[in-house]
């Protein structure tokens, strides 16, 4: 009998004595005979708890990469995570707990959800912000559609530079036949052509979409875009990387309209790729045009301040078929780690991250660039904790190589040339390991390492 | 309670960092930096503020470690603690997501395993475990039943057809996937009336969706006979797969009828639900349609290496990586704790529980679809005490303050005032039994004392909340003070 | 008891329409659909446009619902209630009066006369 099955055959009895029932399979009277299993499922188990340790070890060890030191980013990113963060995490009353539907019982997460959407609002220099999304990719697709829905146009132009898995799930979620995505090229700076995108908006554009810092790490000068999609009643959605936030001009303060973005660097692992959460952030006015859940302060019948969910008309359990997205389950768990996170580091804690991953990263590319034949992909440009950088041997030799020495040296960028790697450097990478790297790497343009 | 924000003294902090040990590069040129200088507005407290704060925080929550959670269709069952450990072992958290793949070969076997896993539950040959959640997973299903329409040039086709008692994702799913919904009519048992669907199903049916056992905890008995309406139009079948709860190792959708499913590991699979999420929500589908699963999905080679596999896109990706992995690796840890004899104790537990509940209540509440066992879940109507003035809403209130967590309510709409309740296989007699005599105890309070009722919550840390109030001021972040706390 | 007034003519989505002469029509939410929804928090307003029979014109906000206004007859927004943009709630203390929501125009008189009486409408919410 299983652990987590607490009746025995005993009180089973007494059970179905209650029902009126003799025999168990009377329940199953409205499953037609023909569908009913006859044979039991063909599956492994059960397992003890001591071989489910054991199996899961052996799996855990089957994964090589885990001990790499990580240069890789690309919208997931190797930050140190406090002790606290997961320690609250795992209190049963969080992590036990349904979506807040009782209110009254559910202050804990509803109070620091409500704390959560002010870090996130004032980190992007917002006036709002929801209680979460999947994770960045899907807010950035969900921030299409808004837009398209508060200007009633159907046109989206999208960075060149946008993360492209960012695109591809853009793509997935804008399926309706008279929309439109359009890319916006880059120029050899790296950064968006601001003459080009003038060139293309116009009449029928809902939004212009672009990554702060953009894919290649690069940081692009808002302010024009912001202008350009105003002149044209269209919005302007940034899509930030939050640790990047406390040395960059705020996407608020610079004219965006909605600024989304993935959560995952503040305090949730890299988890082979998730669950992490997307946060989304908006003027005050595209508040009833946001999807998912929105956590606000009210009253009880005594006046003491509490939160509900707000807003609820939006919604799919609501608004059914007219519901501004049908996203139910969000990241509340996730957003609660960001909210521990972001109140452990404080004002001074997130800024001096965000100023490490600046120059450990400055550091790394400069003894990089030492290296005969290394060169940078984008000449001149401002960047932030990744960059792009070619090598004289192709990405796959120098995967390998750096591999070999323990090191998962970044991601490769085919689509920029055969050595173009994306390297990034967080706070958790020390001297030691960025002269490791450059040294590795010397060995492998110098032919040494096959 | 007081903010997190109410912690502002400057210089604080709840981290110690390692120092810059490398120079110092040129910074951000002005024009570019953050232009509050210093100020971003976020707190300033020690680790032992921080953590006081968020614990005393949690104890204003409920939560399934404390009591039942009669939540229908939430599912909502104890989740096993050593599942979290494997999740979090320091192989499985700190792997990059686009680490290569022979560098992460224990986490793709895992996810090929509980692959074929899902399948063998569900009696499909086709899955993905890409969606983040239910609702995405419904996307996920609609996109590609359109697909396969589309390979065999029938992409006209883009009616959604779903009984009314459907979930709310559902209709708005539809709506995502550029589909348009048909309503299809549910006869006086509750269940979809066939000659309705009959009437619905034609050349422009994608798909119909359908939850089974239904949302009234009710399973289609004639599923046959439906599923067959759907096929003969040219239509596939979507099953909703939140209640799946009901069927493990009793039935399975792929021999129904159904062409795809979701299901929700965080119901069914007892993963956390952790305050409204992560959730994940797999899609399993027959073999005719798995050629059009959004990819990478994850294959053995000749060599048995295991490889996130890219041959077409069928409809693009869901999200930046390959899902919720850490969600993934509890659920398959629950299938191999249990394996297949205790995911059928888990149902029929589950059956036994909702059937125990509604026969000790049905003399207290009205039971609108008394037509013999309901499976996981039953519905109830508060007609009989709204009449004297008691709403759903005041017994559902009413429960917080004995201690127990409130059912789903005022879902399905089709129900008056409905109680919609799933006890789940966590629960033993005495916690039903726990909560049977409240829900007893409650229906006399509204003939005898309705104030008691309609006056609750009084025993909760905060007393009922003014919704409308919510919305008309709307105060959805901290305001700033004046001076940030400098 | 629902309050029905005998001199206005009513629709199956709730709306009530009365006749301000000059081919001027005013409509509004009845005293039922008002109750059932509960306070309501928010109007959406259409545009100054035309509307065919049955096209949604707007939308109204409660706590827990919302629901859609349609256009009862062909006919052209002349102009909204713009009194409901600061005070919704207009619509639940005087439904029939101060929480009109729009007036439109059309040159159809027998359009208004095919909607339904008071009685009519009584009997469809079924008191």
């Amino acid at each position: 009998m299983s652990r987590f099955i607490p009746d025995s055959s005993g009180t089973r009895r007494e059970l179905l004595r209650t029902i009126g029932i003799e025999d168990f399979e009377e329940l199953l009277g409205p499953i037609p005979k023909k569908y009913r299993l006859t044979r039991p499922l063909e599956l492994p188990g059960p397992m003890s708890e001591l071989g489910l340790l054991r199996e899961f070890g052996r799996l855990a060890r089957n994964n090589e990469g885990a001990g790499k030191v990580c240069f890789a980013g690309a919208g997931a990113y190797d930050h140190f995570i406090p002790a606290a963060v997961d320690h609250i995490l795992l209190r049963s009353e969080f992590y036990t707990a349904y979506t807040p539907y009782q209110a009254e019982v559910s202050q804990g997460t509803l109070q620091a959800i409500f704390e959560y959407q002010t870090m996130i609002a004032r980190l992007t220099g917002m006036e709002m912000a929801n209680a979460s999304m999947y994770d960045g990719a899907s807010a950035a697709a969900e921030a299409c559609l808004m837009a398209m829905r508060s200007t009633g146009k159907d046109r989206v132009l999208v960075a060149g530079s946008l993360n492209p898995r960012w695109l591809q799930v853009i793509r997935t979620y804008i399926r309706r036949k008279d929309f439109r995505l359009d890319g916006i090229p880059f120029g050899s700076d790296g950064r968006l052509d601001i003459d080009a995108t003038a060139g293309m908006a116009g009449e029928g554009v809902a939004a212009i979409l672009v990554q702060y810092p953009n894919y290649y790490g690069l940081v692009e000068d808002l302010e024009p875009l912001a202008e350009l999609a105003h002149s044209e009643e269209a919005l302007l959605v940034v899509a930030a990387d939050p640790v990047a936030l406390p040395m960059l001009r705020s996407p608020g303060d610079a004219g965006a309209d909605i600024v989304v973005g993935e959560g995952q660097s503040m305090g949730i692992p890299l988890s082979y790729g998730g669950p992490y959460v997307g946060f989304m952030a908006a003027a005050m006015k595209l508040a009833r045009k946001m999807p998912g859940r929105i956590i606000g302060r009210t009253e009880d019948r005594a006046g003491q301040t509490g939160y509900v969910m707000t807003l609820q008309t939006r919604e799919q359990h609501i608004r059914r078929e007219k519901a501004t997205s049908n996203i139910c389950s969000n990241q509340a768990l996730m957003a609660l780690a960001n909210t521990v996170y972001l109140s452990l580091m404080g004002e001074e804690g997130f800024r001096e991250i965000s100023s490490q991953c600046y120059h450990r990263s400055h550091y790394l590319e400069e003894g990089l660039l030492g290296i005969p034949g290394v060169r940078r992909v984008f000449e001149g440009t401002p960047f932030f904790r990744e960059f792009a950088i070619s090598f004289p041997v192709s990405a796959d030799r120098f995967l390998e190589g750096m591999l070999e020495a323990g090191i998962l040296p970044g991601v490769p960028l085919t689509e920029l040339g055969d050595g173009a790697m994306l390297v990034t450097a967080t706070e958790k990478r020390d001297r030691s390991q960025l002269d490791a790297y450059v040294g590795k790497a010397a060995e492998i343009c110098r032919g040494g390492a096959s | 309670m007081k903010s997190i924000f109410g912690f502002c003294s400057r210089g604080r902090t709840g981290v110690s960092l390692p120092a810059l040990d490398v120079p110092r590069s040129e910074g951000i040129p002005e024009g570019l930096s953050r232009e509050d200088d210093g100020n971003v507005g976020l707190p300033r407290a020690s680790e032992g503020q921080v953590v006081r704060h968020f614990v005393n925080l949690s104890t204003r929550n409920y939560h399934v470690d404390k009591g039942m959670y009669p939540l229908g269709s939430c599912t909502m069952k104890y989740n096993p603690k050593l599942h979290e450990n494997l999740a979090r072992m320091e192989g499985m958290a700190s792997v990059h997501p686009l680490c290569p793949d022979d560098q992460v070969q224990g986490t793709l076997e895992m996810m090929h395993h509980l692959g074929e896993l899902l399948c063998e539950i569900t009696g499909f040959s086709g899955v993905t475990l890409q969606p983040a959640a239910g609702a995405q997973g419904e996307y996920c299903g609609i996109l590609l039943i359109k697909s396969y329409h589309e390979s065999r040039g029938e992409s006209h086709r883009n009616e959604v057809l779903m009984p009314d008692s459907a979930h709310g994702t559902n209709p708005a799913t539809s709506t995502l996937a550029d589909c348009v919904v048909v309503g299809v009519e549910s006869n006086a048992q509750g269940l979809v009336d066939p000659e309705d669907l009959r009437r619905k199903a034609g050349p422009n049916t994608a798909a119909f969706m359908l939850t089974n056992p239904n949302t009234l905890g009710l399973f289609e008995s004639h599923i046959e006979e439906l599923t067959a309406i759907v096929h003969g139009a040219g239509g596939l079948n979507y099953m909703d797969g939140a209640n799946m709860n009901a069927l493990l190792g009793i039935a399975r959708p792929g021999d129904m009828g159904f062409d795809v499913c979701h299901l929700n590991l965080h119901k069914t699979f007892s993963t956390p639900h952790g305050g409204g999420g992560p959730g994940s929500g797999p899609v399993a589908c027959s073999a005719e349609l798995a050629p059009f699963l959004p990819e990478p999905v994850v294959r053995k080679d000749s060599r048995g290496v295991y490889r996130l596999h890219r041959e077409r896109d069928p409809f693009g990706r869901l999200l930046a990586f390959h899902g919720h992995i850490g969600v993934l690796l509890k659920a398959y840890a629950y299938i191999l704790t249990m394996g297949a004899e205790g995911l059928r104790e888990a149902s029929e537990a589950a059956l036994i529980n909702a059937n125990y509940l509604k026969a000790r209540l049905s003399e207290y509440f009205d039971n609108p679809f008394d037509n013999g066992p309901c499976m996981h879940e039953f519905v109830l109507s508060g007609e009989r005490q709204a009449a004297k003035g008691v709403k759903t809403l005041d017994i559902a209130k009413r429960l917080l303050d004995y201690g127990l967590h409130a059912p789903t309510v005022y879902f399905p709409l089709i129900v008056h005032e409905a109680l919609m309740i799933e006890p789940t296989d966590t629960e033993g007699i005495e916690e039903l039994d726990r909560f049977a005599d409240a829900m007893i105890s409650i229906a006399r309070e509204a003939e005898e004392k309705p104030h008691l009722v309609t006056d609750a919550p009084v025993n909760t840390p905060v007393l009922r909340l003014d919704e409308v109030k919510a919305v008309k001021d709307l105060c959805l972040v901290e305001p700033r003070e004046g001076g940030d706390g400098a | 008891m629902s309050n029905v007034p005998e001199d206005l003519r009513y629709t199956d989505t709730h709306e009530w329409v009365k006749y301000l002469g000059d081919g001027e029509y005013m409509m509004g939410l009845t005293f039922y659909a008002q109750d059932q929804m509960g306070e309501i928090v928010m109007v959406e307003f259409p545009g100054l446009n035309e509307y065919g029979i049955g096209d949604v014109m707007g939308s109204l906000e409660a706590v827990k619902t919302a629901e859609d206004f349609y256009a009862p007859f062909d006919c052209r927004v002349a102009r909204v209630n713009e009194a409901l943009e600061d005070e919704p709630a207009l619509i639940n203390e005087d439904c029939y009066g101060r929480g009109w929501l729009v007036v439109v125009r059309t040159d159809d008189p027998s359009a208004f006369e095919g909607l339904k009486t008071a009685q009519e409408y009584s009997e469809f919410i079924g008191e």
